[in-house]
């Protein structure tokens, strides 16, 4: 697949498709590939596009019933038997509902076992707080062994669907919302800053463990100020990960745009990613005030 | 008379059994830490299992057709461990090395530290599932090899488990076998007055698995019925092993205060001496 970035010039032309697709499409990739690779999930195949494998690969294609804890001892045994498998289900309920299960018998054991959280996120919307998963990345990131992938958009997840295979041996977590808006927010409100003179560089920290520090360094030696965006708690997620690495290497005012403590709620995923202060608004004043506080 | 196995390899096993008592508890004694009673209880089916039952290779710990051993309470594991170094895992030396610093032999056992492990265990629940992910592998993959998982009965309370359960029942991997260490004893008490697990046959029944009761420490019992799984080809089979925790030592059988402390070096000595002597019916060849 083309490696090159999908970028467009013209980004209010930009469309939006599920990144939930991207995840079945590189499942079937990988599954026309490696014969090792096997898709485990928890009653949710459409929903997390696990069934494009199932229709394709039947054979390998594993059902657990509503039972998470055991996707992932079963995954663990899978694995360690010699084969790749990919576990899928809601963030909330893998790596959430399962989280001790994924401690012990995926990451202790350094087990290729491949997580794929959907749902992530506050613009799971209408579910409501129960299905918003607010803390999964700072679940996973804090696990040894644990890469932790949050692509950006359909085409991403899909590459990090392969990725999670062809690049990393150990256990994988990716984590998608249903629908990605925040780096498309970040991207618009960097157009609009620029308009207002203020030029600010948009990273897209797609891999949030290993951190890609060379990258956020370079950057911020030269804005001198950072503003991190997730749809996640502010605490443990990306937003902590660069606030960790920047106090070692560089310390530099940094704001964190995302959820401040507090559960979500049923809404449209627009007007609780606006109610939740992720907006294109938001961004641009956090940007202002990480300026203003540069020494 | 057992059809599966010769009276005097029952003997034989007997007798390795109570060495492998020996080496537990020098092993504990040593580490001045971890569980004595229901190791001892377990002695006989791992010496069983190691001597016997397994299809297995110590010098080729990883040969993939290995029969696969998976250890789901994992705080018993000093009798894994004593039973693997009497099979020739590991020098018998090593296992005064249990629970310290740098140790291959955990705490709770860990796959990646000590080879013939097989999985990382000690949270309750979770080994059967791991056991029948294996097991649901290897017959994507037809291969011969057998999955034994063995359990506590506490960890029946566990929902985990029984989401395993239902899977392997569905799925009818007969290639799989759990033996569960039916002794009645948990670290807050009796399990039928912490939260009972009866009918513990009928619940696996229900489950779409095949059951078989036998004493823990016939060992002639056990491997009928390990035999007896082998032949059924429709479910996974469970052996539900009654066992008396402590077995061995009569100071600790029965008493659950003995679940999770080692013996002191005193009691370390008494105890030795009792199993050497035991009741006379194995001569001593250490006094």
């Amino acid at each position: 697949m083309n490696k090159e970035a999908y970028l467009i010039e013209d980004l209010s032309k930009a469309e939006k498709a599920p990144t939930r697709d991207g995840y079945g499409k590189g499942l079937v990739d990988l599954g026309e590939k490696n014969d090792r690779v096997v898709v485990l999930c928890a009653d949710l195949a459409e929903s997390t596009r696990s069934h494009w494998f199932k229709e394709k690969f039947p054979n390998r294609y594993i059902e657990l019933g509503v039972a998470e804890q055991n996707m992932a001892t079963i995954a663990a045994g899978l694995a360690n038997y010699g084969k790749i498998p990919f576990i899928s289900s809601y963030a909330v309920f893998s790596p959430g509902r399962n989280n001790e299960q994924i401690r012990t018998t995926i990451s202790l054991n350094n087990l290729p076992v491949k997580i794929a959280g959907a749902h992530a996120g506050i613009s799971v919307g209408p579910d409501g707080a129960t299905h918003q998963a607010l803390e999964d990345i700072a679940l996973m990131r804090v696990q040894p062994n644990m890469m932790v992938i949050v692509p950006c958009d359909a085409i991403e997840t899909q590459k990090a669907t392969i990725a999670a295979v062809n690049c990393c041996s150990g256990p994988v977590y990716i984590r998608f919302g249903r629908e990605s808006m925040l780096l498309y927010n970040a991207l618009l409100a960097a157009e609009e800053l620029s308009k207002e003179g203020i030029e600010a560089t948009v990273i897209n920290s797609h891999t949030v463990k290993p951190l890609d520090i060379t990258t956020i360094l370079n950057s911020v030696k030269e804005t001198k100020a950072v503003v991190t965006v997730e749809e996640h708690q502010t605490s443990g997620g990306l937003g902590s990960a660069v606030s960790e690495a920047l106090s070692q290497h560089f310390p530099a005012p940094q704001e964190f745009i995302g959820v401040h403590d507090r559960f979500g709620e049923s809404g449209e995923p627009e007007e609780l990613i606006e109610a939740f202060g992720m907006g294109i608004k938001d961004i641009k004043n956090a940007v202002k005030r990480a300026i203003k506080r540069k020494v | 008379m057992s059809e599966y196995i010769h009276d005097e390899k029952v003997k034989e096993l007997e007798e390795l059994a109570n060495k492998v008592r020996q080496s537990l508890i020098e092993e504990l004694v040593e580490a001045k830490s971890g569980h004595t009673a229901g190791p001892l209880g377990m002695a006989d089916i791992f010496t069983a299992l190691y001597f016997h039952v397994l299809n297995h290779d110590p010098k080729n710990p990883d040969w993939p057709e290995r029969d696969r051993l998976i250890l789901s309470n994992g705080h018993i594991c000093p009798i894994r461990y004593a039973a693997m170094a009497h099979a020739g895992y590991f020098p018998l030396e090593e296992l005064k090395t249990l629970r310290k610093f740098g140790t291959r032999l955990q705490g709770h056992p860990e796959r990646e530290r000590l080879p013939g492990v097989e999985t990382t265990s000690g949270p309750l629940g979770s080994g059967l599932g791991q056991a029948a992910g294996i097991a649901y592998g290897a017959r994507m993959d037809s291969k011969k090899f057998r999955v034994y998982c063995a359990m506590s009965d506490a960890e029946h309370q566990a929902g985990n488990l029984w989401e395993s359960a239902m899977f392997a029942g569905n799925n009818k991997l007969s290639n799989l076998t759990g033996i569960v260490d039916r002794n009645n004893i948990q670290i807050n008490g009796m399990t039928e007055n912490v939260m009972p697990l009866e009918p513990l046959k009928a619940k696996y029944e229900a489950f779409n698995w095949h059951v078989l009761e036998v004493d823990g420490h016939n060992i002639e019992e056990f491997v009928d019925a390990v035999e007896e799984a082998k032949a059924i080809y429709e479910k996974p089979t469970v052996i539900i092993a009654h066992t008396i925790a402590g077995k061995g030592i009569p100071e600790i059988e029965f008493d659950y205060n003995w679940h999770g402390k080692p013996p002191k070096p005193e009691e370390g000595d008494k105890f030795l001496k009792e199993l050497r002597t035991l009741g006379g019916k194995i001569k001593s060849e250490h006094e």
